[in-house]
């Protein structure tokens, strides 16, 4: 059981099955999106095979961490209480540069700002001992 | 040639309970009450169904179904999973091929839903372990959105609607215009929990936003209730009192990947982009010959991006589509004729068939669409499932 820092209020992911491989580079604050060996394709959420060439070889490769963003949404109204102190905060969907999109909560980032297009780069949220969480901010 | 499954299976049958906010009824209770009420419209009895098609999740186990209406011969039982609301449409799918090829004669297909009294959706991730929901959705929430922040319908559905708003300009008149259509026929509709409940463009654009670019009125209702449908072959129905109501198209559809939205290189390809032609083609007809369409309107943003797929107006013109009382009785599409899950109550869709039976039969009095000959019903559910039915009586 992660002993979760008493700052840290939010839910912490489940980590199950390949989800608890991708949790243990961001630990070391490192993005890493599996990559097929066959192909070559990036591929995320982390599945065992790959839906490009059928291959069940992969690599974690490491991401550079940039990306644009997607689209968002500004959660003002918070649904449970463990983000009472949260809101309002913003959930962007942001195409990185190997190709692959990903969901991430905004950080140091006014919502205001938010536009389809925009750079945003991964920083780390350290949320538990053995838990950090990949959150973008705009790039600088 | 015609496609093999047109018109060869029909609701005969169609039944609900009160839609209430506070009950003290089971959903087994409310489903078998309004499966009961079909039976009886259908002019049939419980011994007469031998197949039974349950949304699950959204209704009882057909098994336990079929055991409380004294069913003997259950020979059809299916728990539908297609992802949540579309369910109850993808079930019309599934029970007319199960009557088209004789593997049952007559199908029960109930829901029922206490989204008010029972599990709420925002309860979600609080007392549902969502690592542990069964089904395409859970683990992706668990392990990759809910620690983001992102954990109910309302946001999921909110990056497509971000989306769509960004990219064709669509201003939040648009969406009014669905909640307002929905609300004005509700009006008219005993039934519909928000009937004589004013909203006005006004009310719409003042109503807060719980999460942008939602408001509190794109949003639909929880309620308690539960409605039935039953359906026969196209043969046999010709037998029975009420008019038979054609499933003349079918479809269902999935995006792909239909576990994570954030993989979709086109957020708004959904599920009913890819079964809406095949239903049409199926049905031989085509969108402007619909007199309505009941479209799940789980938010009002969703309903405009499905009336795109169904191909009644073209990509990211919807907004303009919906201007001018077009979507309301006596325009050239109403929808929501009976006020949907917005402003009728939430039965997960299924009370969009019962509506678009009922104005097929022209039994819906002050709300009937003149001269109804043929419409359209739609589902959608979990991460963009899309479900389609075109029927004709």
């Amino acid at each position: 059981m992660a002993s979760q820092s008493p700052q840290y209020k939010l839910p912490l992911p489940a980590r199950i099955g390949l989800a608890a491989e991708f949790y243990r580079y961001c630990k070391e604050h490192e993005l890493r999106f599996q990559r097929c060996t066959g192909c070559g394709a990036w591929r995320h959420l982390p599945r065992p095979m790959c839906g490009e060439c059928g291959s069940f070889d992969y690599q974690w490769a490491r991401s550079s961490g940039r990306g644009t963003v997607y689209s968002w949404i500004t959660v003002v109204q918070p649904l449970l209480p463990a983000f009472n102190d949260a809101v309002p905060y913003s959930v962007v969907l942001v195409d990185m540069e190997e190709g692959v999109r990903m969901v991430a909560m905004l950080q140091d980032t006014a919502p205001e700002a938010l536009r389809i297009g925009m750079p945003v780069e991964v920083v780390f949220e350290d949320a538990a001992a053995e838990i950090a969480l990949p959150r973008f901010k705009k790039s600088g | 040639m015609a496609h093999f499954l047109k018109d060869k299976a029909c609701v005969v049958g169609v039944g609900e309970t009160r839609y209430t906010r506070g009950t003290d009824t089971t959903t087994l209770q409310d489903a078998l009450q309004a499966s009961a009420r079909a039976l009886a419209d259908a002019g049939l009895k419980p011994h007469d169904i031998d197949g039974i098609v349950s949304n699950a999740g959204l209704a009882p186990a057909p098994e336990t179904l079929a055991a409380n209406l004294g069913v003997r011969e259950l020979r059809f039982a299916v728990g539908n999973t297609v992802g949540g609301g579309a369910g109850a449409c993808a079930g019309l799918q599934i029970a007319a091929t199960a009557i088209a090829c004789g593997l049952a004669r007559n199908v029960l297909m109930p829901v029922g839903w206490h989204s008010y009294s029972g599990l709420r959706v925002r309860k979600l991730g609080s007392e549902v372990d969502l690592a542990t929901v069964p089904g395409p959705i859970g683990a992706t929430i668990a392990d990759f959105y809910m620690p983001q922040g992102a954990f109910v319908p309302a946001h999921f559905y909110g990056w497509m609607a971000t989306r769509y708003v960004q990219e064709y300009g669509v201003r939040p008149e648009a969406a009014g215009a669905v909640a307002l259509a929905a609300r004005r026929h509700a009006h008219l509709n005993p039934l519909a929990y928000m009937r004589g409940r004013t909203l006005t463009l006004e009310d719409y654009l003042n109503s807060r936003i719980v999460s942008y670019p939602f408001r509190l009125n794109d949003c639909c209702l929880e309620t308690d209730g539960a409605c039935a449908i039953v359906m026969t072959s196209a043969q046999r129905a010709r037998d029975l009192p009420k008019t038979p109501v054609y499933i003349s198209g079918c479809a269902e559809g999935h995006p792909y990947p239909d576990d994570d939205f954030g993989a979709r290189t086109d957020l708004l390809h959904i599920g009913l982009t890819d079964a809406a032609p095949k239903a049409f083609e199926m049905a031989q007809v085509r969108p402007a010959d619909l007199d309505f369409a009941q479209v799940y309107d789980c938010f009002t943003y969703v309903v405009l991006i499905e009336l795109e797929a169904l191909g009644v107006c073209g990509r990211g013109e919807a907004g303009d589509f919906v201007r001018g009382g077009r979507i309301e009785l006596g325009g050239d599409l109403p929808i929501l004729t009976h006020g949907g899950l917005l402003s009728e109550a939430h039965l997960a869709g299924a009370s969009h068939i019962v509506e678009a039976v009922r104005q097929l039969r022209h039994e819906c009095g002050e709300r009937q669409v003149k001269d109804a000959e043929v419409g359209v019903v739609t589902g959608w559910g979990d991460f963009g499932d899309g479900s389609i039915a075109i029927l004709r009586r």
